[in-house]
């Protein structure tokens, strides 16, 4: 699968990445030669296989229903970049 | 030619559980921004989920009310969009195997009749944070204390064909959820809450039209008004000979209106997959046992028994097991009285219900509680006061003038009962009224309440109703 | 000091031979000597090290020392660490100082030991060879032109020259074993699920696993004691029993199965390094272990899976860096979009945008099926094929990269060639086996990695095999001019 220009800046859209314009050919060109890796994949038959999503045969754990954590704000918005009234600041979301 | 519609419901019920579906940290409503965001619900760098076992018992618990499966196995997956409410960049959700699909629940119809809604899932999900566009220099502030609240979204089959069958459905499960105690119900405080798919079909085609998503129906009135005004507008739409789009539609209560949420919203592209930081949850068999073992009475079950136990009417016994705390502060107030199950339903669904209503109080807040109107409803059964000024001695106990014999007592309002006193006032109306006496004796009948009337304003409404008509009779007679 | 082991290190602190203090100035003062040279680490830890060792001294003269009481470490900077610069290697996470600590360094402190300071990396782990650093690469220290392998090559680098007995790595397609074979050290890559993820800084969830880093198989079984273990923050971290690793390390290896890949040792693999991976197969054969030639047939297909798992991985696991709760934000963002879209493509680096990027696609919207899923169906037939393999044999060896530390620049623009050089070590995580790999002899003067693979959980077989080729060989005492 070849991507062009038109494929990389809808993905890097919709991975919210800005990419320059004069950076994208090269983009493209990176991202089908990965793919054309990835395609050797393709070269075999895996049906019927059941996919594996975990190298673990195991089930999840469930913790019990405890409240364990307790209001560590001003520790954490003093990393933010920026707070008011304790809130995260961002551009206004418009509904 | 005439329409069909066609409506769905997804309903977002907040599990009652203390902590978050994966964080330790509190999900209390109300608190101060941001003391309640911990480190995973912040979404901080190295942090890792971990599933709490009260949502999951809550789910599995909806799934055997609702008589659906129970998935042996599911799987927790990501929903990637980019949001300021979504810490993570992703929401954590069940996508294609949900934990309770294929369950079902009933209506009633305003004719009587009974319909079968079906309820395609059930899925266990987090919840975002709030956006709170108050102006902070033209900014949003962003308040994550929600974040991480387990939500389970219930989806309905789109088996409904009128706004009210949506309503009806909606309060079914909004009455459902709380018998369960798993949701608290509070639409203000956004605990329950409804997205419709709306469409329409002209009659006796089996296809089904394009729908469109109603957002922001946070009342039941809501629902029904805005479904109502989505089936008009797509009715004109389509007999204007135009189509409609596949859209999300916010409802605007002040306006009554829906409208796009989004003039030109992009395609969604969610790239669901499984969340690689949890394993596949299993159900077992031991758990749903124990979970079984903990199910409440079910409103119909609870519905029957009032039928077949206190002998009441369909109609009552419905009314009465509307809500779990109706219908508890119905039988706590027949358990104190000791029994008069119907005595107590009138007045439970009488004057109980006005006041609750005229004041916007709720039941479990009543100022009466079963106890004490037990308490009243005993010196009607003893005939210590008629059923008349127990409706004065309520509104006094309701504005807090103490117990129904303290204000029997104080107000002297015990009932005359002594016949002899009784026949004396008698006889004083008797003998004021000759010519009522006369016309009545020529056979002018309906005078009889004219007598008791006056008798009743001489004993300031206190003598024995059923006495004064007794003897009333026999002197009236002569 | 700075040649003594871990193991002699703890004797000599409990023996008060030096204190801890002597041994933190020792080692800072050889960090600062290289740093310029080297590159290996993006933040030290001065006062907090010498504090810790002071603290560490009287715990030792109070009789009540941990395990690792005195020993000095430093953590690869993908480790949350309380207080302290936590960057990932990122320009997006330069301004983050974590509010929390890592499970791992946590146990670690628990353990006694002191930290250094944090070693440079590839940007978020995505990397092989140091240079998608936000921080400038790491310089490999027996060649200051080449590479010192990644993406813990602050850590391998920072090991190698002796400015720190061990290090913490973390390893989701080779990132610790090859920078070890590259830089000539000892590096495990334990079972998936056996080393909490708990504040470990996520590239891919499903294969990332921390691990040690040190001169020796022996020092190895001290620190991955100190880190392995059930994490309740964990939901992937396994509750099982933790084994003493160093109690096994001297049994002999008669009769040990040893399986050689047959696709291990074909196209690709550079013909000095198969020679010495031969020699030292020879040597196993001579201490009485059984050699066999098995087959992975699906090894070939490892890089193409990863390709797809990885990244589809990270492109969500890095949607939380929005600019918003923390980490670098653009200036003056003119609206939402704009804030994500610049804080993002101005915080990430290169190789990061192509990830995510390859990753978004791999997961969109009719590409699900024929990439991700497809990915996860050969990922089975690649784990199928190590379950067949541990039926015959006890271990699988081979090299544990095709090729000696390249140079730098020579494949930072060819990403499909940088991702090549990974091909004996992806496979593993995708099954989520531990490996190990551990100084084998040298090409044209650069250290050359024999790998051993073993079935889940058999990190004391591991390192049982290790350390008795290490007593037969001196390859892991060797140090690089520059040190």
């Amino acid at each position: 699968m070849a991507l062009t220009s038109e494929d990389i800046k809808k993905i890097a859209h919709l991975a919210r990445l800005q990419i320059d314009e004069q950076d994208i050919p090269g983009y493209a060109r990176n991202l089908t030669e990965i793919l054309a890796l990835v395609e050797q994949m393709n070269s075999v038959d895996t049906s019927g296989v059941q996919p594996m999503a975990h190298p673990q045969d195991v089930s999840q754990r469930l913790r019990p229903d405890e409240v364990t954590e307790t209001d560590q704000r001003a520790h954490f918005q003093q990393i933010a970049p920026q707070t008011e009234a304790g809130l995260y600041l961002v551009p206004r979301v418009i509904e | 030619m005439g329409w069909e519609s066609v409506i769905g419901l997804e309903i977002h019920a907040q599990l009652m559980t203390k902590a978050k579906v994966f964080s330790g940290a509190s999900t209390a409503y109300g608190a101060v921004p941001n003391t309640q965001a911990c480190a995973i619900d912040l979404g901080l760098p190295g942090v890792l989920p971990v599933l709490n076992e009260a949502a999951v018992r809550m789910a599995v618990k909806f799934g055997l009310a609702i008589g659906a499966e129970i998935a042996p196995r599911s799987v927790f997956a990501r929903k990637n969009y980019f949001y300021p409410d979504l810490p993570k960049g992703y929401q954590i959700s069940q996508y294609e195997l949900p934990v309770v699909h294929h369950g079902r629940l009933d209506i009633v119809l305003d004719d009587g009749t009974t319909k079968t809604i079906g309820i395609t899932r059930a899925h266990m999900e987090e919840d975002a944070g709030k956006s709170l566009h108050e102006d902070f220099h033209g900014m949003t502030g962003i308040d994550l204390n929600r974040a991480g609240t387990p939500l389970l979204e219930i989806v309905s089959e789109p088996d409904m064909r009128s706004a009210k069958e949506a309503v009806a459905y909606m309060k079914r499960l909004h009455t459902l959820v709380r018998y369960l105690e798993i949701c608290d119900g509070n639409m203000q405080e956004g605990s329950f809450r409804c997205d419709a798919n709306v469409s329409i079909r002209p009659k006796g085609e089996q296809r089904l039209g394009t729908r469109t998503e109603l957002k922001n129906l946070n009342s039941f009135r809501f629902v029904e008004r805005a479904i109502e005004y989505e089936i008009a507008r797509q009715i004109e739409v389509l007999e204007g000979g135009g189509r409609i789009v596949q859209e999300t539609r916010l409802y605007d209560p002040i306006k009554d209106e829906t409208r796009p949420l989004r003039a030109k919203e992009e395609a969604n592209d969610y790239r669901y997959f499984p969340d690689p930081d949890l394993l596949p949850l299993e159900i077992t068999a031991d758990l749903i046992e124990s979970v079984r073992a903990e199910l409440p009475e079910l409103p119909d079950a609870k519905k029957e028994r009032f039928i077949r136990d206190f002998g009441l009417g369909p109609y009552d016994a419905a009314v009465l097991t509307a809500t779990h705390e109706l219908a508890k502060y119905f039988e706590d107030t027949v358990r104190h009285l000791g029994g008069s199950p119907k005595l107590a339903a009138n007045w439970v669904m009488g004057e109980v219900s006005a006041a609750l209503n005229r004041d916007g109080i709720d039941i479990a807040a009543s100022p009466v509680g079963p106890a004490a109107l037990a308490g009243l409803l005993k010196r009607i059964e003893d005939n210590t006061i008629s059923g008349k000024i127990a409706k004065e001695v309520f509104e006094a106990m309701w504005s807090g003038h103490g117990d129904a014999d303290q204000i029997i007592e104080s107000r002297g309002l015990k009932q005359i009962t002594d016949t002899s006193r009784i026949e004396v006032m008698i006889d004083e109306v008797i003998a004021k009224n000759p010519q009522q006496l006369a016309q009545f004796r020529a056979g002018k009948d309906k005078l009889f309440g004219f007598f008791v009337g006056q008798v009743m304003m001489v004993s300031k409404g206190k003598a024995n109703p059923a006495q004064v008509n007794e003897i009333l009779k026999r002197k009236l007679a002569g | 000091m700075h040649n003594l082991s871990i193991k002699r290190l703890v004797e000599a602190l409990r023996a008060k031979k030096f204190s801890s203090r002597d041994l933190a100035e020792h080692f800072l003062a050889r960090i600062e000597r290289f740093q310029e040279r080297l590159n290996s680490f993006i933040t030290v830890t001065h006062d907090q090290a010498l504090a810790a060792a002071d603290a560490a001294d009287q715990r030792i003269h109070a009789g009540d020392a941990g395990p690792l009481t005195g020993v000095p470490i430093a953590h690869k900077d993908i480790f949350c660490t309380d207080g302290v610069k936590t960057s990932c290697g990122s320009r997006m996470l330069d301004s983050f100082v974590a509010p929390y600590d890592a499970t791992v360094v946590a146990r670690f402190k628990q353990a006694g030991a002191v930290m250094l300071g944090k070693t440079n990396m590839d940007e978020f782990a995505m990397g092989s060879s140091n240079e998608t650093s936000y921080y400038g690469p790491v310089k490999n220290p027996w060649d200051l032109a080449r590479v010192p392998g990644g993406s813990s090559g602050g850590s391998a680098a920072a090991v190698a020259a002796r400015l720190v007995p061990g290090a913490t790595g973390t390893d989701t397609g080779g990132s610790i074993r090859q920078p070890a074979a590259l830089c000539g050290i000892t590096g495990l890559k334990p079972t998936y699920g056996l080393v909490s993820r708990y504040g470990m800084i996520a590239f891919a969830s499903s294969l990332d696993q921390g691990g040690p880093l040190a001169r020796t198989a022996e020092d190895c079984a001290l620190l991955l004691q100190a880190m392995a273990g059930f994490d309740p923050r964990d939901s992937t971290s396994i509750d099982r029993a933790v084994p003493d690793y160093s109690a096994g390390l001297d049994k002999p290896l008669d009769g040990l199965r040893i399986g050689l890949p047959k696709e291990y040792f074909g196209e690709g693999l550079d013909a000095g390094v198969a020679r010495v991976i031969e020699e030292a197969i020879a040597g196993y054969r001579s201490i009485g272990c059984e050699v066999a030639e098995i087959s992975l047939p699906n090894s070939g297909l490892a890089v193409p899976v990863y390709y797809v798992v990885a990244p589809a991985e990270c492109s969500s696991n890095l949607a939380r860096y929005d600019g918003v709760r923390y980490g670098y934000r653009c200036e003056d963002p003119k609206d939402l979009t704009d804030l994500y879209k610049r804080s993002r493509g101005e915080g990430f680096g290169a190789e990061v945008k192509r990830r995510i990027m390859i990753g978004t696609y791999a997961l969109s919207a009719g590409y699900y099926d024929a990439y991700y899923l497809k990915a996860q169906q050969v990922r089975r037939l690649i784990s199928n094929d190590f379950k067949r393999a541990f039926e015959q044999v006890d271990v699988i060896m081979g090299p544990t990269s095709p090729s000696t530390a390249f140079r730098l620049g020579e494949k930072a623009n060819d990403p499909v060639k940088m991702y090549l050089s990974d091909i004996y070590t992806i496979a593993v995580n995708l099954a989520g086996l531990p490996g190990i790999s551990i100084p084998a002899g040298f090409h044209d003067g650069l250290p050359v990695g024999l790998q051993i693979i073993g079935n889940h959980f058999e990190e004391a077989r591991l390192l049982n095999v290790a350390h008795k080729f290490q007593q037969e060989t001196d390859w892991h005492t060797r140090a690089p001019m520059e040190a």
